[in-house]
């Protein structure tokens, strides 16, 4: 006897003319959930009228983890969460313990930050344009898309000497300055983006296929979308302009200018085009702080009182006592290595509203340290969006939430 | 009389056989003409590890899916499991043998050649659908469904399409046809068909299962559809039947629309030169679609089949049914 995957069916059960409801595993292993998302689906016909997201399977502990690690060294797993953007994740780790230490980061470090995390931006919106569009099935963008990405991760290697995971924000700045041979890349990556950008539109978005699997599919309202719990583009796309980078500015935001790009009618169309357009937005923040940058040649990228990158494990208080044959020892009572409290940062992440909760009990390790990922949020979102439609509209959705498992399992 | 029938026989299956492998060789190497030209068109380099330029990949595909295990899993419906991948590559390949290839070589010169065509491709469809049924899975269940339900929206367009082209020939002999666009005023049924033409090429893409219209092998969404219990070399049968489709449907379309063998002038010497290059066009055409086009929708290309192409195919019909009334 085989157990029903789900037992919730949407069906009416009576028994006089029971029908067996039509079930699809949809994953964990499938070209298009973006890597481990595991759906079971009640299909009728195509129509899909039960959807049961099931997670878990790229869990690796990351936030029990940090509790054995030192401040600085959580950062690196910071890196995996989204991997897509790993600065940013490295970004609100730092932000979390700064705010935490009261460390205060010096400008050139902000803008450096600043810059990555745009340049995250635009690679992890790049990524996502070539999934969704091969999902959808138009092979030649992904391809368009992975050339343009390939420019992105080479000044990232340049950077930071890492493709992928990172790890260049430390704790009260960022660990490398750029050479001026970066600037010039990124130079020249910011003027010829702009047309890169057109090229992908011209191919996908006055296509008839393209506009007919985009528009009216997965339609949220902003007040479903405040209620689902969604952030970042996504909920920019319902049309509320609610960008943490404007509402509580961090690093450098603050003397940039940029706009907010929002949607009208939550369809999946108006979240590529909110994407496409923030692209051209992080493209031209980036040039404002390249332009910064100049004027705060040499300065310090690491604040003076940064911690170290390995914390003591103890740390003494320097207490001068008068012993009868040593004459003084250095013995004192043992002082919190760092503050003790609690600290919450939250950043525009290129996926969503990404936050870090960390309670500090003294010792050098975090006592814990929560992760607010948007991909959890969202894949939690996807039975409601996608009740009603079809197998093919789930696929354009999963591509339109801009998930990352690795982000969702932590 | 004896030795005259049996000489007749072995020379018919020579030409076959010739034709068979001919057939196969263009059918391996439109594999890599696609993978090259699509990489072209991707700014990526296509295959180029086997040979000089890759020139020996299909080879080494083939050997490779040979060698493979074929895997037959538990609670397939084993004949018909068996069966599918033949029914789709016969019924696919063996239309070939209608083609007129040249106004003196043509392996069977039938009066309904066309029609036999049809019934041919229509068949090829019993392929998938047994395929999937088979299969015993649910993704290719889905894909046998979806691939019957294109199957009957497009196969309509398509005879509406050819239908005036019989109109306009006055027969259902493909060696007419051709005969008959050598005396028409534009030597092509393609200026005067120009709807009909588009009709056609929109359904054969639909029929060979491509993109925008491979629905029933949705890589994103079914996996592989039909196919996707299979491996190795009935895998392999599967994948030709689709070539030797296009093949098929664009030797059709140079047939009736493109004038067949004919050309502006004759080549001596290269008696197939003109018949293959307007083949090569139409099949660049295909590629090129498919680098280029997302895929539709389930019911969108229901939609398109049923509200636009057969409306536009009858129309057609009709205008042609009455030039020919009048003229």
């Amino acid at each position: 006897m085989s157990t029903p995957l789900i037992e919730i069916t949407s069906k009416e059960v009576s028994i006089n003319n029971y029908e067996e409801p039509f079930y699809l595993n949809l994953g964990p292993q499938h070209p298009s959930t973006h890597g481990v998302l595991r759906l079971v689906l009640e299909l009728e016909g195509e129509t899909i009228i039960g959807c049961d997201p099931r997670i878990g399977y790229l869990h690796r502990g990351v936030e029990k983890l940090a509790e054995t690690l030192n401040y600085n060294q959580t950062i690196v797993l910071s890196d995996r969460l989204d991997y897509i953007a790993s600065v940013a994740n490295n970004v609100v780790f730092c932000l979390a313990f700064e705010k935490l230490f009261g460390i205060e980061v010096p400008r050139r470090a902000k803008l450096l930050r600043t810059i990555v995390g745009e340049m995250a931006r635009i690679s992890s919106h790049l990524l996502w344009l070539a999934t969704h569009a091969l999902d959808i099935g138009a092979m030649s963008v992904f391809l368009y898309c992975f050339r343009d990405r390939e420019r992105l991760l080479n000044i990232f290697e340049k950077i930071c000497g890492a493709r992928l995971t990172h790890s260049y924000v430390r704790i009260g700045g960022v660990r490398l300055d750029f050479t001026q041979e970066i600037i010039e890349d990124l130079y020249q990556f910011t003027e010829e983006f702009p047309q890169l950008i057109t090229e992908y539109e011209t191919l996908i978005d006055v296509n008839r296929i393209w506009l007919e699997r985009t528009k009216e599919i997965a339609i949220v309202s902003a007040e479903t979308a405040i209620n689902l719990g969604l952030t970042g583009p996504v909920l920019r796309g319902s049309g509320v302009a609610y960008d943490i980078r404007k509402v509580r500015p961090y690093d450098a935001y603050s003397e940039v200018e940029f706009e907010v790009p929002v949607g009208e009618r939550g369809d999946t169309y108006d979240r590529y085009k909110v994407r496409m357009r923030e692209m051209r937005q992080s493209n031209w923040i980036i040039k404002q702080c390249l332009d910064k940058l100049k004027e705060t040649e040499g300065e310090s990228i690491l604040a003076e009182d940064a911690p170290d990158l390995l914390l003591p494990e103890r740390v003494r208080e320097p207490e001068p006592k008068p012993h009868p044959k040593k004459g003084f020892v250095f013995t004192g009572k043992e002082v919190p290595v760092v503050p003790v409290g609690e600290a919450f940062a939250s950043i525009e992440s290129p996926k969503g509203e990404l936050a870090v909760y960390v309670i500090s009990d003294g010792t050098n390790k975090p006592w814990r340290l929560r992760i607010r990922t948007p991909s959890f949020v969202h894949i939690s979102a996807i039975p409601e969006l996608i009740r009603g439609h079809m197998i093919a509209d789930l696929i354009a959705v999963i591509g339109t939430l801009d998930i990352v498992l690795g982000d969702c399992d932590r | 009389m004896g030795v005259a029938l049996w000489s007749e026989i072995v020379i018919l299956v020579a030409v076959a056989l010739l034709l068979l492998l001919v057939a196969l060789f263009h059918v391996a190497y439109l594999t890599y003409a696609e993978r090259k030209i699509i990489a072209r068109m991707q700014q990526r380099l296509g295959p180029n590890r086997v040979g000089p330029r890759g020139l020996l990949q299909p080879i080494a595909d083939v050997l490779k899916l040979l060698h493979k295990e074929d895997i037959i899993p538990y609670g397939v419906d084993k004949p018909i499991f068996h069966l599918a991948p033949l029914v789709s590559l016969v019924c696919a390949a063996s239309g070939l043998a209608l083609i007129p290839l040249w106004d003196t070589f043509v392996l069977s010169n039938l009066n309904v050649g066309l029609l036999f065509l049809l019934a041919l491709s229509s068949l090829s469809a019993y392929g998938v659908i047994l395929s999937g049924w088979a299969s015993n899975s649910r993704y290719a269940f889905l894909g046998a469904l979806r691939a019957s339900a294109q199957l009957i929206s497009y196969e309509i367009a398509m005879s509406l399409a050819l239908l005036s082209v019989v109109l306009m020939a006055g027969s259902f002999n493909l060696q007419d046809i051709v005969k008959a666009q050598m005396e028409s005023p534009f030597k092509a049924y393609i200026i005067p068909q120009i709807i009909a033409f588009f009709i056609f090429m929109v359904s054969a893409i639909a029929e060979t299962n491509r993109v925008p219209f491979d629905l029933p092998e949705a890589e994103t969404e079914l996996v592989a559809g039909y196919f996707v219990e299979y491996s190795g070399i009935r895998f392999a049968l599967f994948y030709l039947a689709e070539y030797f489709g296009m093949v098929v449907m664009c030797a059709l379309a140079v047939t009736c629309f493109l004038g067949g063998y004919i050309g502006p002038f004759n080549i001596p010497g290269l008696p197939f030169f003109w018949f293959l290059l307007k083949l090569y066009v139409l099949l660049f055409f295909y590629i090129w679609v498919r680098a280029t086009l997302p895929r539709y929708r389930y019911d969108q290309l229901m939609g398109l089949g049923w509200k636009v192409l057969i409306p536009l195919g009858l129309l057609n019909l009709f205008f042609t049914a009455l030039l020919k009334l009048w003229l």
